[in-house]
């Protein structure tokens, strides 16, 4: 989902950024992580850890808004998110206005 | 094999146990567990892991007192929860969780009492003990991990296997009508049943929560996978695909009747809070008959 333009009241709001913190040696390579972070930072790594799977690691740094899900759905104890900063919320993070057009144009043509 | 026997077992270096030690304390869940025991036995893509932070979660939410708070747990793979949690816990015999969590609650009512346990030792084994402390009312929480068979002995049909569905012991597919935990939860008279599946995981912390708060017999339902047990047998892919099934297959819902939430194999999974009353516990309704009684008749 995306906005057309920046919304009147994003001043009042902010954007929080996260550090994924991965404890290697807990990991059982589930996946959970991967698959249900809601802003695809994690990815399989290709290396073994203590007990032989592969640990996720983190791919675009940055890019977590310190949701917690990570935490929540970790089995194992092994994934854990802090917060670094809060930041204004910037035109370019919400306003998917390219995205708009295109949806507009195909509902014209489904029309 | 004598000879093997003689042989001392192999030494463990002081390197390996301080590895397994090693990082304690650096997750902000850590303080409630004890110390050297993580990484837990749970099969890799087990749901108990899941229930089982969400349950850790709760606490940590809602700030309960970590010295008021007791676990108790019956046997099998959900049963080692108590043993990993850093509180006042107790691992009991084979079904027996309800009956101590119930002495428990008698003897000292301040304390918050928890069952942590599995379909198999609470509505098999225990199927009793259940039905009647819901009935009474006894004021605790009860959190049933519903993976559908008996994990740890070897994946064998239990009381809430659905129909068509291959265990070790229904190797042609199960041929018996299942439980339907929440129906059976609410028609013994539960004052709190709720159902949901590991991926729901902030609803289950919350709900977990809530039913903590309420005074009376709560009940919390959570379908987890079973990727090692029952998964591998029904060809139902790794934990990753049961969680991608959830997914797609659950939906929440408020306004089903208990009787209509029966979980068929490879079915749709309703999930949500079913029953939410008020009524007197056992302890209120017992001191309001018995003890004013004894105390009138001198």
């Amino acid at each position: 989902m995306g906005y057309w333009r920046l919304p009147l009241d994003s001043c009042e709001h902010f954007i929080t950024v996260g550090k994924v913190n991965i404890i290697e040696y807990r990991c059982k390579g589930c996946g959970y992580c991967i698959e249900f972070c809601p802003k695809d930072v994690l990815e399989e790594s290709t290396y073994f850890n203590e007990k032989g799977y592969h640990p996720p690691y983190v791919k675009i740094e940055g890019k977590c808004i310190n949701c917690n899900f990570c935490e929540t759905i970790c089995p194992e104890f092994a994934i854990f998110c802090t917060e670094l900063e809060r930041r204004e919320i910037k035109p370019e993070d919400i306003i998917t206005e390219p995205e708009y057009r295109h949806r507009m144009r195909q509902r014209k043509k489904q029309d | 094999m004598k000879e093997r026997l003689k042989q001392a077992p192999p030494k463990i270096p002081d390197e390996a146990k301080l590895s397994w030690k090693k990082g304690h304390g650096d997750h902000p869940l850590d303080r409630y567990l004890k110390e050297g025991r993580i990484p837990h036995i749970w099969c890799p893509g087990c749901g108990i892991g899941i229930a089982f932070t969400a349950f850790i979660k709760a606490l940590e939410k809602a700030e309960f007192d970590q010295d008021k708070t007791v676990v108790v747990s019956g046997i099998g793979c959900s049963g080692r929860a108590a043993g990993y949690l850093n509180l006042d816990t107790y691992h009991t015999t084979h079904g027996r969780a309800i009956p101590f969590a119930t002495g428990l609650k008698l003897a000292k009512p301040e304390l918050k009492t928890v069952v942590f346990s599995g379909d198999g030792d609470l509505f098999a084994i225990g199927g009793n003990h259940i039905i009647h402390a819901a009935r009474r009312n006894v004021d605790m929480t009860v959190i049933c991990i519903n993976n559908f068979n008996y994990g740890m002995t070897g994946g064998q049909g239990g009381p809430t296997t659905p129909v068509e569905a291959r265990t070790t012991t229904t190797p042609y597919g199960c041929a018996e009508h299942p439980f339907n935990l929440i129906y059976l939860a609410k028609a013994a008279g539960a004052a709190y049943v709720a159902r949901w599946t590991a991926l729901h995981t902030h609803e289950l912390r919350d709900s977990i929560v809530e039913a903590m708060s309420k005074t009376g017999f709560s009940f919390v339902e959570v379908i987890t996978p079973c990727p090692t047990g029952y998964a591998r047998r029904n060809r139902l892919g790794t934990g990753l695909e049961i969680m991608r099934f959830y997914k797609e297959n659950s939906y929440i819902t408020d306004i089903l009747e208990p009787e209509d939430t029966a979980l068929l194999f490879k079915g749709k999974i309703a999930v949500g809070k079913f029953v939410d009353i008020e009524k007197p516990t056992f302890m209120e309704m017992y001191r309001e008959y018995i003890v004013q009684q004894a105390e009138n008749s001198g």
